[in-house]
């Protein structure tokens, strides 16, 4: 199987690495070649994060370069405009509409770029846009945006839910389990 | 059993099977994560030591005693570890001790990016280099192999993609190794008479582990299609090469980068019409092959500076790579902030406030130079605020007393700054230092340190009391203030900084993202009160922005901290 490519980008604190942590339980018992490549230190205080998630026969290199995601998840509308250039031609990105402004814009250095989700189609890019953050609160915390993108990312493989579950209940404590059960099936069906 | 680890945790796991029984590192992006996993394993023992000298000096009497050792460090911790790294080169080990090190190409959180492999050079120890979890995990082992049989000390060089990438590795059994500690004062004593027998032993052992590099599978040739190019290569830029090129041309991938192979790489040359080295920072096996006289192609094509990518391989290699489209206009970029609830806020607001130049240090709390706080003068290196403000203070001969501070952390305080303190005492500074007690070593990822009062394994233990301990090296001026406090901070300040002698203010309070510190109920905004001053937008909280003329509090990231209130003067910030 040629080598699948995953995004995963967002706000530092926003719990990309909890994602990265499922797609690597789920995909681990699937016999695959697994990278998973994460971002730790400063950069999680708040600034641009990214994690890339690859999978297939043999896999190289960690990192997913420019022109190569099949999908980019992001957690926060600015940040999927930030890598549109890694996609892949007739990749797709799935994106969270919750904006946080980063600091240029919050000292008014900068503006928060204005209808993104239209610049990227008009850019020729196939765009997932649904607000993640609503379907998360309904599934009980905010926190629970990462796994709301993850059960819409779901819908693009051919994995079922049962064996998306058994990866999160192999990810979360027992505590949050319903929590991000939920989560994830707002997500899947949103 | 096939697991996904990240090269450190596979360290770690290497670690382990190879019967390593102690461990001491200090944190640093990107090597943390090797110490917290093997502390997990009961039958090592593991622990945070104050710095990176300490750390390799414990692991050295571990070593002397018997027992496999490690020490881990990033690239930066290495220099402070240098003095005895260049002399456990001439004693040699007892019991095999291992010592890794993560360079951090591309800064991702680093002050430089220095490549670590020319310490290897420098101090003459053998180093390998993985490329990937499976590679960490065996290489790990065999350092051990060649440690004992070489009478070295052994470096194993990680980077931000081998240290911080979860691939698959299959976990083996831990076999215990149990030394006997045997006096030998000729060999462990460095002193001239002894240490002059002991650099010939050095250059021998250089030379035998040379041999070893043309023979071992550590440095290994994969054939290629064609041989009109023939790449040398080691660690991630392997991965790269093979993910652009994949079986096209022969590679030769070096998992020890020192020594090197002579014979091997000659070979290698002579087989290939145009020789082609891609590794990352600097042209480190491109110098080795330019000593051999070899001809190559190498930082005259890929830049020593950052992190290599695989589509800079691809684009110098002349290989077909297509990018994706580019959205319109400008997308700002988003650099790291302290966060909503950050102790550190209060503190930088009230040095900006009084204009104040700030020698700043290593830590969560250099993001005090970040705009709109942007009070922070200088950071250099790990304890270089205390040493520096006392350099800045008796230069510039009473004319910077009272408007110069220096900034340190806890845990930075304890790695290094303790010393310039002693210097300032010593030397009668008249200079203010403010420790910013957040009671963990935050940016690392929350590990404990020697003020904490927890040890690595998260056990309680002896903690040391940073008021004492500054009042015990002579400093007679010791207070503590809470940076939510903002007039009790701009009081202690102007206070210390009018007082003629030198003085220590500790700023303490836990890290906000701590799991046991307890978050009050996010601010809200009175719109009615609300004039849009921006007074509230001075202090670089990522939780309140500006939306339509007035305060918005963000309740998703707000812990009521209460800063904010604080420069309200008509009270539009409130408590729900």
């Amino acid at each position: 199987m040629e080598t699948k490519n995953i995004m995963i980008v967002g706000v530092g604190g926003q719990g990309s690495l909890l994602a990265s942590k499922l797609l690597g339980k789920l995909l681990l018992t699937r016999g695959y070649d697994i990278k998973v490549s994460e971002v730790h230190g400063m950069s999680q205080r708040g600034g641009s994060v990214v994690t890339y998630v690859r999978f297939g026969d043999k896999v190289y290199s960690p990192v997913i370069d420019q022109g190569q995601a099949d999908y980019i998840v992001s957690f926060e509308l600015l940040e999927a405009a930030r890598w549109t250039e890694y996609l892949k031609p007739g990749g797709k990105i799935i994106v969270n509409t919750q904006k946080i402004n980063p600091m240029p814009v919050v000292i008014g250095a900068a503006q928060y770029p204005e209808n993104l989700v239209q610049k990227m189609e008009n850019a020729g890019i196939n765009v997932d846009a649904f607000d993640a953050l609503s379907l998360a609160e309904q599934a009980g915390s905010s926190k629970a945006v990462n796994i709301v993108l993850m059960g819409h990312l779901s819908r693009n493989f051919d994995f079922t839910e049962g064996q998306w579950m058994e990866a999160i209940e192999q990810s979360v404590p027992p505590k949050f389990l319903e929590l991000n059960k939920k989560a994830f099936t707002l997500g899947r069906n949103a | 059993m096939k697991q996904l680890m990240l090269g450190n945790e596979a360290v770690a796991r290497g670690l382990f099977e190879a019967g390593c029984s102690f461990v001491s590192s200090y944190p640093g992006t990107p090597s943390t994560e090797i110490t917290e996993a093997v502390a997990k394993y009961p039958e090592v023992y593991a622990e945070w030591a104050p710095n990176e000298k300490v750390a390799m000096e414990a692991a050295f009497g571990a070593s002397l005693a018997g027992r496999r050792s490690f020490c881990g460090m990033k690239h930066v911790g290495l220099n402070v570890a240098a003095d005895p790294l260049f002399t456990i080169s001439y004693t040699g080990v007892n019991a095999g001790m291992v010592i890794g090190v993560a360079d951090d190409a591309g800064m991702h959180s680093s002050q430089n990016e220095q490549d670590s492999r020319h310490y290897a050079r420098a101090a003459k120890i053998p180093m390998l280099e993985p490329s990937d979890s499976a590679e960490a995990l065996e290489f790990t082992k065999q350092a051990y192999e060649i440690s004992e049989q070489f009478d070295t000390p052994v470096l194993v060089k990680m980077c931000t993609r081998v240290s911080h990438s979860q691939s698959i590795v299959e976990p083996g059994e831990r076999v215990e190794k149990i030394g006997e500690y045997k006096k030998d004062i000729p060999k462990y004593v460095m002193m001239p008479g002894n240490a002059k027998r002991r650099h010939p032993v050095v250059e021998a052992r250089t030379a035998a582990l040379t041999a070893y590099a043309e023979e071992t599978e550590l440095n290994r040739i994969e054939p290629g299609a064609d041989s009109k190019m023939g790449i040398i290569t080691s660690s991630t830029s392997y991965q790269y090469v093979k993910e652009v090129l994949g079986d096209q041309y022969p590679v030769l991938k070096l998992g020890m980068i020192w020594p090197m192979p002579e014979k091997k790489i000659r070979e290698f040359a002579a087989s290939v019409s145009l020789l082609v080295i891609v590794e990352e920072l600097d042209g480190f096996i491109e110098g080795h092959c330019r000593d051999l006289g070899l001809a190559c192609v190498g930082k005259a094509n890929f830049s020593n500076i950052g992190e290599l990518m695989p589509l800079t391989v691809a684009q110098q290699l002349s290989t077909p790579w297509a990018v994706g489209a580019k959205v319109d206009g400008e997308i700002p970029p988003r650099p790291p902030v302290m966060c909503a609830g950050c102790p550190h806020r209060g503190l930088f607001y009230t040095l900006k406030k009084n204009k104040l130049t700030v020698l700043g240090d290593i830590g969560c709390y250099t993001l005090g130079a970040v705009a709109p706080l942007a009070a922070v003068d200088t950071v250099i290196c790990m304890g270089a605020s205390v040493s520096g403000i006392h350099g800045f203070s008796k230069s510039q001969q009473g004319k910077a007393d009272g408007k110069t501070v220096a900034v340190i952390g806890d845990s930075t305080f304890m790695h290094s700054g303790i010393t310039g303190l002693v210097n300032m005492a010593y030397n009668e500074s008249n200079a203010t230092v403010i420790i910013v007690d957040n009671s963990i070593t935050g940016m690392t990822g929350h590990q404990q340190n020697p003020t904490t009062g927890f040890n690595l394994k998260g056990d309680p233990c002896a903690k040391i009391d940073l008021e004492s301990l500054c009042r015990a090296v002579g400093i007679r001026r010791v207070r503590v203030v809470d940076p939510y406090d903002l007039a009790q901070c701009d009081a202690a300040i102007k206070e210390e900084l009018a007082a003629n002698e030198p003085s220590v203010i500790i700023s303490r309070r836990p890290c906000a993202l701590l799991k046991y510190v307890k978050h009050k109920a996010p601010l809200t905004v009175d719109t009615d009160k609300c004039v849009g001053c921006k007074a509230c937008m001075q202090i670089g909280c990522p939780a309140i922005s500006i939306i339509d003329g007035k305060a918005k509090v963000d309740a998703t990231q707000c812990v009521g901290c209460g800063i904010c209130q604080q420069l309200c003067k008509l009270g539009a910030l409130k408590e729900v």
